[in-house]
Formats: C-alpha cells, sequence, structure tokens
C-alpha cells in the first residue's frame, strides 16, 4: 500500500527529526533567537557564532521542542550552514522560503540547499509550512542583529 | 428529515443516517472517506440553516431597527422573532440576550463593562462592577484563552487581582477547591461548563450556590455545553452566559450574550456607535436599554437568522437525545484511546463523567504530526494546544490531539479514529 504521506515524511526528514544534527547548547554565543509556533507550541532557540575574520559562521546550534518537521528542518538547517559566509548564507534562506511558499511548485536546488530539498514536499501541506520555517526564522533574525551590530 | 420530539428514544443509526443526509458538506464527494471529528471548533450546518440564511437574503434582506419601509420592518421581525427563539431555548427572556460578534466577543462585552464600572467617573448604578485593588477576579486554570485573557486585562485596568482555580493532574478540579479559593473579596467568578479540552463538566449549580454565597457574580462559558445538551440559563442561576452559533449548526461572526434582566441594565457598554442610543448631543449620550444597547452598528441579521434555524433544527432532533448520543460516543473514545499503549488520555478517565471528546497526547510523537497521519487517513481532528496554553502546561504537555463529535457523529469514525490512533507511533518508529 503507498503511504499518502510520503511526499511530506520523507525518510531523510524522519530520520533528521531523530539525529538532531546541532541540538544543544552555546556559551557566549554571538547572537541568539527564539522562535515560537502559536498554533502548535513548537520552540526553538537557535544560537550562532561568528567566525574571527566576521565573514560567516563558526558553529550553529539550536535547542527546541516541536513536531518532525521542525525539528528536522533545524537540523537540516545545522548541517547546511554551521560554516558557511553571511554571503552563501541569505541565499539559502531565501531558497527554502520560496521552496516552502510554493504550494508544491518549486521542487527545490538542491546546490543552494542540499538535505533541505526533502522539505518540498512540506509546501503543499499550508498548515505545516510555519514548522518548516521557525528555525530558519531564527537564524534570520539572529543575523539581522549581528548586521545590525556591526553597522552600528 | 422531520425529526420530531414524539420519536423519542436514544438516536439510531438510522437517523444518524438521515440526519448526516441533512449536511451537504458531510454528504459531499470529498468527505465521504473522511471523519469530521472536528466539531469542537466548528460545527457543520444542515441544509435547513442555509436555506433560512439564503431565503432571508432573497426576500427581506434590509437593515433592521432603522428604515420606515416594508422591508425594514420584515427585517427587524425576523431579527427579533430570531432573538425570541433563542431565548426560548435557553428558558430566558429576549431582552436578555444580546447579539455579539461570538463568545469571545461576548466575554469582552462582559470584562469590559466590568472596566468601565470600575472608573472614577462611572456612575453609582453600576457600582455592582466596579473593581478596585483588593477585589479579585477567579477563573480556573482550565479556561480557554478567550475566558482568561479579557479577565487579565481587566486585573490590570482596575487593580483587581486575578486568582485561579489550579488543575489536578487529570486537568480537572473539585469543588472543594473552588470553595477554598472563592473569599469574600471575589467579585466575579468565570469559569467554562465543559473544558474544550478534557471534556470535564463542571458541577454548575453547586459551583454557582457557592460563588453566589460570597457574593460574587457568575460568567459561564457555555461554548462547549449550548450546543451539545439541554440548557436553562434561569434553572442555572447564572448571571452572565455566552457561546458561539457556530459550534451548534449555526453562522460564524454570531455569539449570544446572555445576562440576567437587572444586570445587563447596569453593565455599561463596551462598544457604542449607532443604533444603541436614545438621545445624543455634540457633548453627550444616552444609551438604549438592553439587548440593543450591548448591539452597536449593524448587526450580523441573516447569520441570526439562520442561527434560529439552527436551534428550531436541534429542538427538532431533541437536546437530551442529542446529549446521550455524544456521552456514548465519549465513552467509547475515552475507553478506545485509554487501551492503546503510549497515548494518554487527557481529563476525566473512561467511565467517569465526561463531554463527547477526547484529547490525548501521544507519547513520543508530537501532536501536529498525531494529526497530519490521522488526517491521511481520513480523519479531521484538532491538533495544538487548543487556545488553553495555562491548562496544556500544567499537564506538562505543549500540545495534544482533540477529537470531538456531534449529533451527526457516527461509532463507525469513533472507531476508525481509535484504530488509526493506534498506528500513530509505529508509523513514526517510537519504540514501545
Amino acid at each position: 500500500m503507498s503511504d499518502p504521506l510520503a511526499g511530506l515524511y520523507q525518510e531523510l526528514i524522519l530520520d533528521h527529526s531523530k539525529r538532531r544534527v546541532g541540538d544543544g547548547p552555546m556559551e557566549n554565543p554571538d547572537a541568539e533567537k527564539f522562535e515560537r509556533n502559536p498554533s502548535c507550541g513548537d520552540e526553538i532557540t537557535v544560537r550562532i557564532r561568528v567566525n574571527e575574520a566576521g565573514t560567516g559562521l563558526d558553529a550553529l546550534t539550536w535547542e527546541g521542542t516541536g513536531c518532525s518537521i521542525s525539528m528536522a528542518s533545524a537540523s537540516v538547517l545545522s548541517e547546511l550552514v554551521a560554516h558557511e559566509s553571511f554571503e552563501d548564507i541569505t541565499p539559502r534562506i531565501d531558497a527554502f522560503r520560496t521552496m516552502l511558499r510554493s504550494r508544491g511548485a518549486d521542487a527545490g536546488d538542491e546546490d543552494l540547499l542540499g538535505d533541505g530539498i526533502a522539505f518540498a514536499g512540506v509546501s503543499k501541506y499550508v498548515m505545516r509550512v510555519k514548522c518548516a520555517m521557525l528555525s530558519w526564522v531564527a537564524l534570520e533574525a539572529c543575523l539581522e542583529d549581528i548586521e545590525k551590530r556591526t553597522i552600528g | 428529515m422531520t425529526p420530531t420530539r414524539s420519536s423519542l428514544g436514544p438516536l439510531s443509526s438510522t437517523d444518524i443516517q438521515a440526519i448526516r443526509s441533512d449536511f451537504p458538506l458531510l454528504s459531499s464527494d470529498a468527505m465521504s472517506s473522511v471523519a469530521y471529528l472536528d466539531s469542537a471548533a466548528t460545527a457543520q450546518r444542515p441544509q435547513q440553516v442555509l436555506n433560512a440564511e439564503r431565503q432571508y437574503l432573497e426576500t427581506i434582506n434590509a437593515s433592521a431597527h432603522r428604515s420606515a419601509h416594508w422591508l425594514a420592518g420584515e427585517s427587524t421581525m425576523a431579527f427579533e422573532d430570531a432573538r425570541e427563539t433563542v431565548a426560548r431555548f435557553f428558558g430566558v427572556e429576549a431582552e436578555e440576550i444580546a447579539w455579539q460578534a461570538g463568545a469571545t466577543d461576548a466575554l469582552n462585552t462582559i470584562a469590559g463593562g466590568f472596566a468601565l464600572a470600575s472608573e472614577a467617573w462611572a456612575s453609582a448604578d453600576s457600582d455592582i462592577f466596579r473593581l478596585a485593588p483588593g477585589d479579585e477576579i477567579l477563573i480556573t486554570e482550565a479556561e480557554h484563552h478567550a475566558n482568561l485573557v479579557p479577565w487579565q486585562q481587566l486585573a490590570l485596568r482596575t487593580g483587581a487581582t486575578l486568582k485561579w482555580v489550579a488543575i489536578n493532574e487529570n486537568g480537572t478540579y473539585s469543588v472543594d477547591d473552588v470553595r477554598a479559593a472563592l473569599t469574600p473579596r471575589t467579585r466575579v467568578f468565570a469559569f467554562t461548563h465543559i473544558s474544550n479540552v478534557t471534556g470535564f463538566v463542571a458541577p454548575v449549580e453547586e459551583l454557582v450556590a457557592l460563588a453566589h454565597s460570597v457574593g460574587a457574580l457568575v460568567v459561564l462559558d457555555a461554548c462547549q455545553s449550548a450546543p451539545h445538551r439541554p440548557l436553562n440559563f434561569r434553572e442555572l442561576d447564572v448571571d452572565f452566559a455566552v457561546l458561539s452559533a457556530h459550534k451548534m449548526l449555526g453562522p460564524t461572526g454570531v455569539g449570544v450574550l446572555f445576562g440576567k434582566e437587572q444586570l445587563l441594565k447596569r453593565l455599561p457598554p463596551a462598544k457604542t456607535g449607532g443604533s444603541m442610543i436614545s438621545l445624543v448631543s455634540m457633548q453627550e449620550s444616552t444609551f438604549l436599554p438592553p439587548p440593543q444597547r450591548f448591539e452597536a452598528g449593524t448587526q450580523p441579521i441573516s447569520q441570526v437568522v439562520a442561527f434560529a434555524e439552527a436551534i428550531r433544527y436541534l429542538e427538532g432532533v431533541g437536546m437530551d437525545r442529542i446529549e446521550s448520543h455524544e456521552t456514548e460516543l465519549g465513552q467509547r473514545l475515552a475507553s478506545g484511546v485509554s487501551v492503546i499503549s503510549g497515548v494518554r488520555l487527557v481529563g476525566p478517565p473512561a467511565g467517569e463523567h465526561r463531554a463527547g471528546l477526547v484529547s490525548v497526547d501521544v507519547q513520543g510523537v508530537h501532536a501536529h504530526d498525531v494529526g497530519q497521519f490521522l488526517d491521511a487517513q481520513g480523519i479531521a481532528v484538532r491538533v495544538g494546544h487548543h487556545c488553553t496554553q495555562p491548562l496544556h502546561r500544567a499537564l506538562g504537555l505543549a500540545a495534544t490531539v482533540r477529537a470531538s463529535t456531534y449529533l451527526y457523529t457516527t461509532t463507525d469514525e469513533v472507531d476508525h479514529f481509535i484504530a488509526e490512533l493506534a498506528n500513530v507511533r509505529a508509523y513514526f518508529g517510537v519504540k514501545s
């Protein structure tokens, strides 16, 4: 019997929801943001450390509770950008958001999103898009903080 | 179908099928393989209700209580007839029923009235609602946010203290808990009749007597009881009660504020404007008597008319029969989920008095994922905190999965839910 949810719960997503790459605390982060999804109570805190050159990330960790989609998405995010330059991170966040808002039309750019394209199926479930975006939105807010401080 | 009170006795499966055939959405192709178990969020509407709204719009649509033309007269009569119908249904007078946008709106009208009465300039006539530092507002930890946040805001605005009856590990509380929380300074006690999460049925009459014994006013959130069982506000002796039409086969955008006549007369109107005034000068205004005093602006007339039709439909089936049917389904749900390994039933255990709904926590699987899995199996349930964050926090849960029933719910649908709930943990690879 075919699984009607196979498009949503890709093996990779279920796997990441258990592996939880990047799940853990961080001492003295350079930025830290908390996001919650009020409709289901999912919560996540994303913390980042900026590299010495100030050009990108040295580390990204997260802690939270939530559904498999939100947890897997944070895991994929951590794997994807923990050591990336700011220049490279922003297009990835944009591509992830565009894919998730496409209602199934955008399969995602694997070069930019890596395992993140497994979430393309989520875009057809409009109630779940926020779950997948949660950690990415938190990272975006962290980056805004860093940018403000650099400019300031 | 033409259900009649004379055909009393339990709702048979034939009766349920006849009822279902009245609901276009339930008989649609898209829903043919879907069990709708989310009626506590919003109920489906029968053809009779849809027709009533359409018929009003096609034959007598006009602004009520305004123009002098015949159409306006027809509209005003239909609007006021609807009020009579609803008042009779709840055993009270039409003057005690004010239309609101929903139960949330109605609760804000009550709390807002308290706030206005607490202002230094407020008339002594409304002193029964005047709150000051030291006064206490009592609610319970099981309240829906709609019966919590307005009271928090009222406490902030008046300096009164918000107190609450804590819930136990079942999400319920006892009459003794309420007795212990009430003090001579308790001015108002607001609580829900039936919890939208636990299905706990509050012993209203006992609680009302207790509250009245310390001089507190009682506000009853009847959102989850009014649609599902016979209810008489006069007999319950509550001072105020609120409910939403869309949870009882009626339209969205309409709610009921019941208030005892002598209280509504003294409650300051939190919303003002057209149609609620008597005399307006550039300096000041006087207000119409209740219920119009609480109905500023053009009202949702076609929806109100349709709501009255929903009431007639429910009366036709019989509220006592609906209550029996749902009580049976509620027990079937509670006992069914209780035997599934890794599933925790929230609320009174099976066998105890509870309403026709269950909320569960599936160990190791987030409620959102459970809901998604059930959705794929053709089962529509509610997932999340159901607008009761403090209740969930007290139970150590972030979110739960809720299945709720109504007069059109079948035992097959309930069994389907229980059977699929048992498959959730295996699907997500959670070890038993």
